[in-house]
Protein backbone atom coordinates (compact mmCIF):
# COMPACT_ATOMS: atom_id res chain seq x y z
CA UNK A 1 0.00 0.00 0.00
CA UNK A 2 1.39 3.66 -1.20
CA UNK A 3 0.09 6.46 0.71
CA UNK A 4 0.81 10.18 -1.33
CA UNK A 5 1.30 12.90 1.52
CA UNK A 6 1.17 16.47 1.00
CA UNK A 7 5.32 16.14 -0.61
CA UNK A 8 3.57 14.34 -3.11
CA UNK A 9 5.86 11.48 -2.47
CA UNK A 10 4.56 8.14 -2.58
CA UNK A 11 5.87 6.84 0.66
CA UNK A 12 7.57 3.74 0.16
CA UNK A 13 4.71 0.79 0.19
CA UNK A 14 4.03 -0.61 2.59
CA UNK A 15 3.24 -3.88 2.98
CA UNK A 16 0.65 -5.72 4.51
CA UNK A 17 0.04 -9.13 4.96
CA UNK A 18 -3.43 -10.63 5.50
CA UNK A 19 -4.73 -13.79 6.20
CA UNK A 20 -8.06 -13.73 5.93
CA UNK A 21 -9.67 -15.98 7.99
CA UNK A 22 -12.80 -17.77 7.47
CA UNK A 23 -15.87 -16.56 9.27
CA UNK A 24 -15.66 -18.57 12.82
CA UNK A 25 -18.96 -20.68 11.70
CA UNK A 26 -16.68 -22.03 8.95
CA UNK A 27 -13.78 -23.11 11.16
CA UNK A 28 -12.74 -26.70 12.09
CA UNK A 29 -13.74 -26.79 15.54
CA UNK A 30 -17.43 -25.01 14.49
CA UNK A 31 -17.08 -28.31 11.76
CA UNK A 32 -16.32 -29.85 15.14
CA UNK A 33 -19.35 -28.82 16.86
CA UNK A 34 -21.71 -29.54 14.17
CA UNK A 35 -20.38 -32.59 13.98
CA UNK A 36 -20.53 -33.33 17.61
CA UNK A 37 -24.31 -31.42 17.43
CA UNK A 38 -25.38 -33.81 14.84
CA UNK A 39 -24.22 -36.56 16.25
CA UNK A 40 -25.98 -35.61 19.56
CA UNK A 41 -29.45 -35.07 18.17
CA UNK A 42 -28.87 -38.06 16.19
CA UNK A 43 -28.37 -40.10 19.34
CA UNK A 44 -30.43 -37.85 21.24
CA UNK A 45 -33.48 -38.98 18.27
CA UNK A 46 -32.36 -42.88 17.98
CA UNK A 47 -32.61 -42.66 21.83
CA UNK A 48 -35.95 -41.50 22.32
CA UNK A 49 -36.68 -43.72 19.74
CA UNK A 50 -35.69 -46.48 21.27
CA UNK A 51 -37.01 -45.45 24.58
CA UNK A 52 -40.82 -45.36 22.52
CA UNK A 53 -39.98 -48.39 21.02
CA UNK A 54 -39.47 -50.07 24.31
CA UNK A 55 -41.96 -48.49 25.83
CA UNK A 56 -44.06 -49.77 23.07
CA UNK A 57 -42.51 -53.30 23.55
CA UNK A 58 -43.04 -53.22 26.94
CA UNK A 59 -46.71 -52.28 26.92
CA UNK A 60 -47.19 -55.27 23.87
CA UNK A 61 -45.48 -57.54 26.05
CA UNK A 62 -47.98 -56.54 29.10
CA UNK A 63 -50.41 -57.07 26.73
CA UNK A 64 -49.30 -60.56 25.36
CA UNK A 65 -48.97 -61.61 28.81
CA UNK A 66 -52.50 -60.20 29.92
CA UNK A 67 -53.65 -62.41 26.86
CA UNK A 68 -51.53 -65.34 28.15
CA UNK A 69 -52.95 -65.23 31.50
CA UNK A 70 -56.55 -64.67 29.61
CA UNK A 71 -55.91 -67.38 27.47
CA UNK A 72 -54.65 -70.08 30.46
CA UNK A 73 -57.59 -68.90 32.35
CA UNK A 74 -59.64 -69.94 29.61
CA UNK A 75 -57.59 -73.33 29.23
CA UNK A 76 -58.14 -73.56 32.72
CA UNK A 77 -61.68 -73.29 32.70
CA UNK A 78 -62.23 -75.21 29.29
CA UNK A 79 -60.33 -78.18 31.59
CA UNK A 80 -62.39 -77.79 34.66
CA UNK A 81 -65.61 -77.88 32.22
CA UNK A 82 -64.13 -81.07 30.05
CA UNK A 83 -63.17 -82.49 33.96
CA UNK A 84 -66.84 -81.67 35.22
CA UNK A 85 -68.41 -83.31 31.91
CA UNK A 86 -66.59 -86.08 32.76
CA UNK A 87 -67.93 -86.89 36.20
CA UNK A 88 -71.24 -85.94 34.63
CA UNK A 89 -70.75 -88.40 32.52
CA UNK A 90 -70.04 -91.22 34.42
CA UNK A 91 -72.67 -89.90 37.00
CA UNK A 92 -74.95 -90.21 34.26
CA UNK A 93 -74.32 -94.10 33.75
CA UNK A 94 -74.37 -94.49 37.36
CA UNK A 95 -77.93 -92.55 37.67
CA UNK A 96 -78.32 -95.05 35.12
CA UNK A 97 -76.96 -97.90 37.05
CA UNK A 98 -78.48 -97.13 40.06
CA UNK A 99 -82.07 -99.12 40.12
CA UNK A 100 -79.77 -101.73 38.79
CA UNK A 101 -77.66 -101.74 41.85
CA UNK A 102 -80.94 -101.52 44.22
CA UNK A 103 -81.99 -104.46 42.70
CA UNK A 104 -78.55 -106.19 42.50
CA UNK A 105 -78.04 -105.58 46.12
CA UNK A 106 -81.40 -106.45 47.11
CA UNK A 107 -81.06 -110.02 45.60
CA UNK A 108 -78.65 -111.54 47.61
CA UNK A 109 -79.49 -109.48 50.71
CA UNK A 110 -82.67 -111.56 50.19
CA UNK A 111 -81.31 -114.57 49.84
CA UNK A 112 -78.61 -113.70 53.46
CA UNK A 113 -81.71 -113.21 55.49
CA UNK A 114 -83.58 -116.51 54.11
CA UNK A 115 -81.01 -118.40 54.47
CA UNK A 116 -80.02 -117.25 57.86
CA UNK A 117 -83.39 -117.92 59.39
CA UNK A 118 -83.37 -120.72 58.03
CA UNK A 119 -80.20 -121.83 60.05
CA UNK A 120 -81.71 -120.53 62.73
CA UNK A 121 -84.74 -122.81 62.88
CA UNK A 122 -82.37 -125.88 61.82
CA UNK A 123 -80.10 -125.07 64.98
CA UNK A 124 -84.03 -125.08 67.11
CA UNK A 125 -84.60 -128.95 64.98
CA UNK A 126 -81.00 -129.77 65.49
CA UNK A 127 -81.19 -129.42 68.95
CA UNK A 128 -84.42 -131.61 69.05
CA UNK A 129 -82.98 -134.59 67.04
CA UNK A 130 -79.94 -134.22 69.68
CA UNK A 131 -82.01 -135.19 72.53
CA UNK A 132 -83.97 -137.71 70.57
CA UNK A 133 -80.34 -139.54 69.73
CA UNK A 134 -81.13 -139.11 65.96
CA UNK A 135 -77.80 -138.86 65.27
CA UNK A 136 -78.81 -139.58 61.68
CA UNK A 137 -81.23 -136.67 61.26
CA UNK A 138 -78.36 -133.84 63.31
CA UNK A 139 -75.92 -135.23 60.88
CA UNK A 140 -78.58 -134.10 57.53
CA UNK A 141 -79.27 -130.44 59.00
CA UNK A 142 -75.63 -130.42 59.91
CA UNK A 143 -74.54 -130.76 56.13
CA UNK A 144 -77.67 -128.41 55.52
CA UNK A 145 -76.54 -125.73 58.33
CA UNK A 146 -73.30 -125.92 56.01
CA UNK A 147 -74.29 -125.16 52.82
CA UNK A 148 -76.56 -122.38 54.21
CA UNK A 149 -73.72 -120.85 55.46
CA UNK A 150 -71.69 -121.29 52.26
CA UNK A 151 -74.56 -119.67 50.32
CA UNK A 152 -74.64 -116.84 52.86
CA UNK A 153 -71.09 -115.85 52.39
CA UNK A 154 -71.46 -116.48 48.53
CA UNK A 155 -74.39 -113.86 48.69
CA UNK A 156 -72.50 -111.62 50.94
CA UNK A 157 -69.56 -111.48 48.49
CA UNK A 158 -72.11 -111.07 45.84
CA UNK A 159 -72.96 -107.82 47.55
CA UNK A 160 -69.66 -106.77 48.48
CA UNK A 161 -68.79 -107.07 45.15
CA UNK A 162 -71.32 -104.80 43.53
CA UNK A 163 -71.10 -101.98 46.65
CA UNK A 164 -67.08 -101.87 45.27
CA UNK A 165 -67.50 -101.55 41.71
CA UNK A 166 -70.43 -98.86 42.14
CA UNK A 167 -68.04 -97.06 44.30
CA UNK A 168 -65.02 -97.71 41.46
CA UNK A 169 -67.16 -96.59 39.32
CA UNK A 170 -68.34 -93.30 40.77
CA UNK A 171 -64.26 -92.74 41.87
CA UNK A 172 -62.62 -90.01 39.34
CA UNK A 173 -59.85 -92.28 37.99
CA UNK A 174 -57.12 -89.90 37.91
CA UNK A 175 -53.51 -91.79 39.69
CA UNK A 176 -55.22 -94.97 39.04
CA UNK A 177 -52.84 -97.44 38.00
CA UNK A 178 -53.25 -100.89 35.87
CA UNK A 179 -53.69 -103.84 37.97
CA UNK A 180 -54.48 -107.42 36.30
CA UNK A 181 -58.24 -108.30 36.35
CA UNK A 182 -60.87 -110.68 35.35
CA UNK A 183 -62.20 -109.61 32.19
CA UNK A 184 -64.78 -112.04 32.09
CA UNK A 185 -65.81 -111.16 35.46
CA UNK A 186 -66.04 -107.64 35.12
CA UNK A 187 -67.88 -108.27 32.10
CA UNK A 188 -70.78 -110.56 33.74
CA UNK A 189 -70.86 -107.97 36.48
CA UNK A 190 -71.59 -104.54 34.34
CA UNK A 191 -74.10 -107.17 31.94
CA UNK A 192 -76.47 -107.80 34.83
CA UNK A 193 -76.13 -103.83 35.85
CA UNK A 194 -76.80 -102.22 33.21
CA UNK A 195 -79.56 -104.51 32.06
CA UNK A 196 -81.52 -104.33 35.65
CA UNK A 197 -80.73 -100.98 35.68
CA UNK A 198 -82.21 -100.25 31.84
CA UNK A 199 -84.87 -102.72 32.91
CA UNK A 200 -85.64 -100.36 35.87
CA UNK A 201 -86.30 -97.20 34.62
CA UNK A 202 -88.39 -98.39 31.50
CA UNK A 203 -90.82 -101.01 32.14
CA UNK A 204 -91.33 -101.85 28.97
CA UNK A 205 -87.42 -102.57 28.16
CA UNK A 206 -86.37 -106.46 27.48
CA UNK A 207 -84.28 -108.45 26.05
CA UNK A 208 -82.25 -111.64 25.97
CA UNK A 209 -78.97 -111.78 26.89
CA UNK A 210 -76.43 -114.55 26.50
CA UNK A 211 -72.19 -114.71 27.02
CA UNK A 212 -69.81 -116.51 25.43
CA UNK A 213 -67.06 -116.09 27.75
CA UNK A 214 -63.75 -117.86 27.27
CA UNK A 215 -62.65 -118.81 30.23
CA UNK A 216 -58.72 -119.42 29.37
CA UNK A 217 -57.91 -116.00 28.63
CA UNK A 218 -55.48 -114.29 31.28
CA UNK A 219 -55.97 -111.93 33.71
CA UNK A 220 -55.70 -108.19 31.79
CA UNK A 221 -53.54 -105.42 33.44
CA UNK A 222 -56.37 -102.81 33.69
CA UNK A 223 -57.84 -99.95 35.48
CA UNK A 224 -60.94 -102.02 36.29
CA UNK A 225 -63.40 -99.18 36.77
CA UNK A 226 -62.54 -97.54 33.15
CA UNK A 227 -62.90 -100.94 31.78
CA UNK A 228 -66.30 -101.45 33.55
CA UNK A 229 -67.04 -97.77 31.75
CA UNK A 230 -66.41 -99.21 28.41
CA UNK A 231 -68.13 -102.13 29.03
CA UNK A 232 -71.16 -100.65 30.73
CA UNK A 233 -71.39 -98.05 27.68
CA UNK A 234 -71.33 -100.42 25.07
CA UNK A 235 -73.84 -102.40 26.51
CA UNK A 236 -76.00 -99.32 27.43
CA UNK A 237 -75.61 -98.93 23.48
CA UNK A 238 -76.36 -102.50 22.82
CA UNK A 239 -79.63 -102.95 24.64
CA UNK A 240 -80.98 -99.29 23.43
CA UNK A 241 -80.14 -100.76 19.93
CA UNK A 242 -82.62 -103.90 20.83
CA UNK A 243 -85.48 -101.85 22.49
CA UNK A 244 -85.55 -99.73 19.63
CA UNK A 245 -86.43 -102.33 16.77
CA UNK A 246 -88.47 -103.92 19.05
CA UNK A 247 -90.83 -100.46 19.03
CA UNK A 248 -90.86 -101.11 14.97
CA UNK A 249 -90.38 -104.65 14.48
CA UNK A 250 -92.84 -107.43 15.09
CA UNK A 251 -93.75 -109.77 17.45
CA UNK A 252 -91.28 -112.20 16.07
CA UNK A 253 -88.24 -110.17 16.70
CA UNK A 254 -86.49 -111.40 19.99
CA UNK A 255 -84.07 -108.80 21.06
CA UNK A 256 -80.57 -110.20 22.52
CA UNK A 257 -77.46 -108.86 23.44
CA UNK A 258 -73.97 -111.08 23.48
CA UNK A 259 -70.99 -110.40 25.25
CA UNK A 260 -68.07 -112.39 24.62
CA UNK A 261 -64.38 -112.89 25.49
CA UNK A 262 -61.54 -114.74 23.27
CA UNK A 263 -57.91 -114.52 22.07
CA UNK A 264 -57.05 -112.90 19.03
CA UNK A 265 -53.29 -112.17 17.55
CA UNK A 266 -51.69 -112.28 20.93
CA UNK A 267 -54.83 -109.82 22.55
CA UNK A 268 -57.62 -110.41 24.98
CA UNK A 269 -60.92 -109.43 22.69
CA UNK A 270 -63.84 -108.44 24.63
CA UNK A 271 -67.33 -107.82 22.19
CA UNK A 272 -70.71 -106.76 22.92
CA UNK A 273 -73.40 -107.61 20.16
CA UNK A 274 -76.81 -106.64 19.49
CA UNK A 275 -79.32 -107.56 16.69
CA UNK A 276 -80.73 -104.27 16.58
CA UNK A 277 -81.55 -101.74 13.71
CA UNK A 278 -77.54 -101.07 12.55
CA UNK A 279 -75.84 -98.10 12.15
CA UNK A 280 -75.49 -96.35 9.04
CA UNK A 281 -72.02 -96.09 7.07
CA UNK A 282 -72.49 -92.40 7.25
CA UNK A 283 -72.60 -92.19 11.19
CA UNK A 284 -70.11 -94.98 11.86
CA UNK A 285 -67.48 -92.68 10.73
CA UNK A 286 -68.36 -90.27 13.35
CA UNK A 287 -68.91 -92.83 16.17
CA UNK A 288 -66.10 -91.88 18.46
CA UNK A 289 -66.24 -88.23 17.74
CA UNK A 290 -67.29 -86.07 20.99
CA UNK A 291 -70.76 -85.07 21.02
CA UNK A 292 -72.20 -86.91 18.22
CA UNK A 293 -75.18 -88.57 19.46
CA UNK A 294 -78.07 -90.00 17.57
CA UNK A 295 -79.72 -90.02 20.64
CA UNK A 296 -83.13 -87.15 20.95
CA UNK A 297 -81.62 -84.63 23.05
CA UNK A 298 -81.15 -84.95 26.59
CA UNK A 299 -81.10 -88.88 26.32
CA UNK A 300 -77.29 -89.07 25.56
CA UNK A 301 -74.76 -86.62 26.04
CA UNK A 302 -72.23 -87.61 23.01
CA UNK A 303 -69.04 -88.52 25.14
CA UNK A 304 -69.58 -92.46 25.78
CA UNK A 305 -67.97 -93.53 22.92
CA UNK A 306 -65.40 -90.68 22.60
CA UNK A 307 -64.51 -91.53 26.27
CA UNK A 308 -64.77 -95.24 26.09
CA UNK A 309 -62.34 -94.89 22.78
CA UNK A 310 -59.59 -92.86 25.10
CA UNK A 311 -59.94 -95.37 27.74
CA UNK A 312 -59.06 -98.44 25.31
CA UNK A 313 -56.68 -96.50 23.33
CA UNK A 314 -54.85 -93.80 25.02
CA UNK A 315 -55.20 -95.30 28.37
CA UNK A 316 -54.95 -98.70 27.76
CA UNK A 317 -52.79 -99.04 24.30
CA UNK A 318 -55.59 -101.15 22.90
CA UNK A 319 -57.86 -100.62 20.07
CA UNK A 320 -61.62 -100.16 20.25
CA UNK A 321 -63.79 -101.29 16.85
CA UNK A 322 -67.18 -101.12 15.41
CA UNK A 323 -68.83 -103.25 12.73
CA UNK A 324 -72.13 -102.84 11.91
CA UNK A 325 -74.67 -104.40 9.45
CA UNK A 326 -78.16 -101.83 8.75
CA UNK A 327 -81.30 -104.05 10.02
CA UNK A 328 -79.35 -106.77 11.51
CA UNK A 329 -77.44 -105.22 14.35
CA UNK A 330 -73.73 -104.00 15.49
CA UNK A 331 -70.43 -105.41 17.23
CA UNK A 332 -68.10 -103.54 19.13
CA UNK A 333 -65.26 -104.94 20.19
CA UNK A 334 -62.37 -104.36 22.64
CA UNK A 335 -58.45 -105.49 22.02
CA UNK A 336 -56.92 -105.25 25.16
CA UNK A 337 -52.64 -106.42 25.02
CA UNK A 338 -51.86 -109.17 27.67
CA UNK A 339 -48.57 -107.56 28.22
CA UNK A 340 -49.03 -103.64 28.94
CA UNK A 341 -47.70 -101.93 31.30
CA UNK B 1 -100.36 -130.60 43.47
CA UNK B 2 -97.01 -129.31 41.91
CA UNK B 3 -95.94 -125.65 42.42
CA UNK B 4 -93.73 -123.95 39.76
CA UNK B 5 -91.61 -121.50 40.68
CA UNK B 6 -89.77 -119.35 38.20
CA UNK B 7 -86.93 -116.91 38.97
CA UNK B 8 -83.78 -116.57 37.43
CA UNK B 9 -81.73 -116.25 40.72
CA UNK B 10 -80.21 -120.36 40.81
CA UNK B 11 -80.52 -120.09 44.51
CA UNK B 12 -84.20 -119.54 44.72
CA UNK B 13 -84.13 -123.31 44.62
CA UNK B 14 -82.54 -124.43 47.77
CA UNK B 15 -83.99 -121.33 49.51
CA UNK B 16 -87.88 -123.01 48.32
CA UNK B 17 -86.77 -126.70 49.42
CA UNK B 18 -85.33 -125.49 52.34
CA UNK B 19 -88.10 -123.42 53.46
CA UNK B 20 -91.01 -125.61 52.60
CA UNK B 21 -89.03 -128.88 53.65
CA UNK B 22 -91.49 -129.76 56.24
CA UNK B 23 -94.26 -129.60 53.38
CA UNK B 24 -92.00 -131.20 51.10
CA UNK B 25 -90.89 -134.14 53.37
CA UNK B 26 -94.75 -134.52 54.49
CA UNK B 27 -95.53 -134.45 50.52
CA UNK B 28 -98.25 -131.77 51.26
CA UNK B 29 -96.14 -129.65 48.67
CA UNK B 30 -94.17 -130.88 45.57
CA UNK B 31 -91.96 -128.08 43.82
CA UNK B 32 -90.67 -127.67 40.36
CA UNK B 33 -87.97 -124.94 38.89
CA UNK B 34 -87.81 -122.73 36.38
CA UNK B 35 -85.04 -120.45 35.86
CA UNK B 36 -86.51 -118.31 32.49
CA UNK B 37 -90.04 -117.48 31.23
CA UNK B 38 -89.00 -120.05 28.45
CA UNK B 39 -88.19 -122.66 30.53
CA UNK B 40 -91.26 -122.04 32.41
CA UNK B 41 -93.41 -123.04 29.37
CA UNK B 42 -91.74 -125.61 27.84
CA UNK B 43 -92.13 -127.07 31.47
CA UNK B 44 -95.98 -126.48 31.26
CA UNK B 45 -96.39 -128.06 27.97
CA UNK B 46 -95.20 -131.51 29.54
CA UNK B 47 -96.87 -131.55 32.27
CA UNK B 48 -100.61 -130.76 30.78
CA UNK B 49 -102.31 -132.92 32.79
CA UNK B 50 -101.50 -131.84 36.67
CA UNK B 51 -102.79 -129.10 38.50
CA UNK B 52 -100.39 -126.68 38.91
CA UNK B 53 -99.53 -123.35 40.63
CA UNK B 54 -97.21 -121.16 39.33
CA UNK B 55 -95.19 -118.65 41.47
CA UNK B 56 -93.27 -116.41 39.12
CA UNK B 57 -90.57 -113.73 39.49
CA UNK B 58 -91.69 -110.43 37.41
CA UNK B 59 -87.60 -109.28 36.07
CA UNK B 60 -85.96 -111.73 34.24
CA UNK B 61 -83.94 -111.72 31.01
CA UNK B 62 -85.79 -112.43 28.14
CA UNK B 63 -89.44 -113.15 28.79
CA UNK B 64 -90.21 -111.59 31.59
CA UNK B 65 -92.76 -112.55 34.26
CA UNK B 66 -95.63 -110.73 32.75
CA UNK B 67 -95.44 -111.75 29.62
CA UNK B 68 -95.26 -115.59 30.90
CA UNK B 69 -98.42 -114.66 32.62
CA UNK B 70 -100.06 -113.16 29.71
CA UNK B 71 -98.91 -116.54 27.64
CA UNK B 72 -100.17 -118.76 30.07
CA UNK B 73 -103.57 -117.08 31.20
CA UNK B 74 -104.26 -116.67 27.28
CA UNK B 75 -102.82 -119.83 25.53
CA UNK B 76 -102.63 -122.46 27.86
CA UNK B 77 -104.16 -124.85 30.14
CA UNK B 78 -108.02 -124.89 30.75
CA UNK B 79 -108.69 -124.02 33.52
CA UNK B 80 -105.60 -121.80 34.14
CA UNK B 81 -103.31 -122.17 36.67
CA UNK B 82 -103.78 -119.81 39.33
CA UNK B 83 -100.29 -117.78 39.02
CA UNK B 84 -98.57 -115.67 41.88
CA UNK B 85 -96.59 -112.71 40.79
CA UNK B 86 -93.54 -111.98 42.69
CA UNK B 87 -91.25 -108.54 42.22
CA UNK B 88 -88.25 -106.59 43.65
CA UNK B 89 -89.92 -103.47 42.38
CA UNK B 90 -93.74 -103.21 44.52
CA UNK B 91 -94.91 -100.65 41.45
CA UNK B 92 -98.07 -99.71 40.90
CA UNK B 93 -97.41 -100.08 36.98
CA UNK B 94 -96.51 -103.91 37.32
CA UNK B 95 -99.36 -104.54 39.92
CA UNK B 96 -102.11 -103.30 37.58
CA UNK B 97 -100.58 -104.71 34.42
CA UNK B 98 -100.18 -108.18 36.49
CA UNK B 99 -103.87 -107.80 37.48
CA UNK B 100 -104.60 -106.83 34.68
CA UNK B 101 -103.13 -109.92 33.02
CA UNK B 102 -104.77 -112.10 35.32
CA UNK B 103 -102.25 -112.33 38.01
CA UNK B 104 -104.20 -114.48 40.91
CA UNK B 105 -101.71 -112.39 43.46
CA UNK B 106 -98.91 -110.27 43.67
CA UNK B 107 -96.01 -110.13 45.95
CA UNK B 108 -93.26 -108.29 46.95
CA UNK B 109 -89.73 -109.22 47.54
CA UNK B 110 -88.35 -110.08 50.21
CA UNK B 111 -90.90 -112.52 50.37
CA UNK B 112 -92.14 -113.06 53.62
CA UNK B 113 -92.26 -116.81 53.19
CA UNK B 114 -94.64 -117.39 56.98
CA UNK B 115 -97.30 -115.02 54.74
CA UNK B 116 -96.63 -117.11 51.32
CA UNK B 117 -96.90 -120.51 52.71
CA UNK B 118 -100.27 -119.13 53.99
CA UNK B 119 -101.50 -118.13 50.69
CA UNK B 120 -99.54 -121.30 49.16
CA UNK B 121 -101.83 -123.62 51.68
CA UNK B 122 -105.47 -122.01 51.29
CA UNK B 123 -104.77 -121.59 47.21
CA UNK B 124 -103.93 -125.55 47.20
CA UNK B 125 -106.83 -126.42 49.56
Amino acid sequence: MITRGQSGIWSQPASFDFIILPPWWQTWWAYLLYAIAAASIIYLVARIRSQMLEKENRMLEKKVQMRTQALRQKMEELKTTQEQLIQSEKMASLGELTAGIAHEIQNPLNFINNFSKINKELLEEMDEEIDRGNLKAVREIAADLKSNEEKIYHHGRRADGIVKSMLQHSRSSINLTKEPADLNKLADEYLRLAYHGLRAKDKSFNSGMTTAFDETIPPVNMIQQDIGRVILNLLTNAFYAVNEKAKTAGPDFSPMVTVGTNIADGQVVLTVRDNGNGIPQTNLNKIFQPFFTTKPTGVGTGLGLSMSYDIVTKVHGGSLTVTSEEGKGTQFSIYLPIKNN
Amino acid sequence: MKILVVDDELDVRTLFEQRFRKEIRSGDMEFAFAHSGEEALQYLNHQKQEAILILSDINMPGMSGLQLLERIKQKYHKPPPIVMMITAYGDIENYNQAMKLGADDFLTKPVDFTVLKEKLKTALS
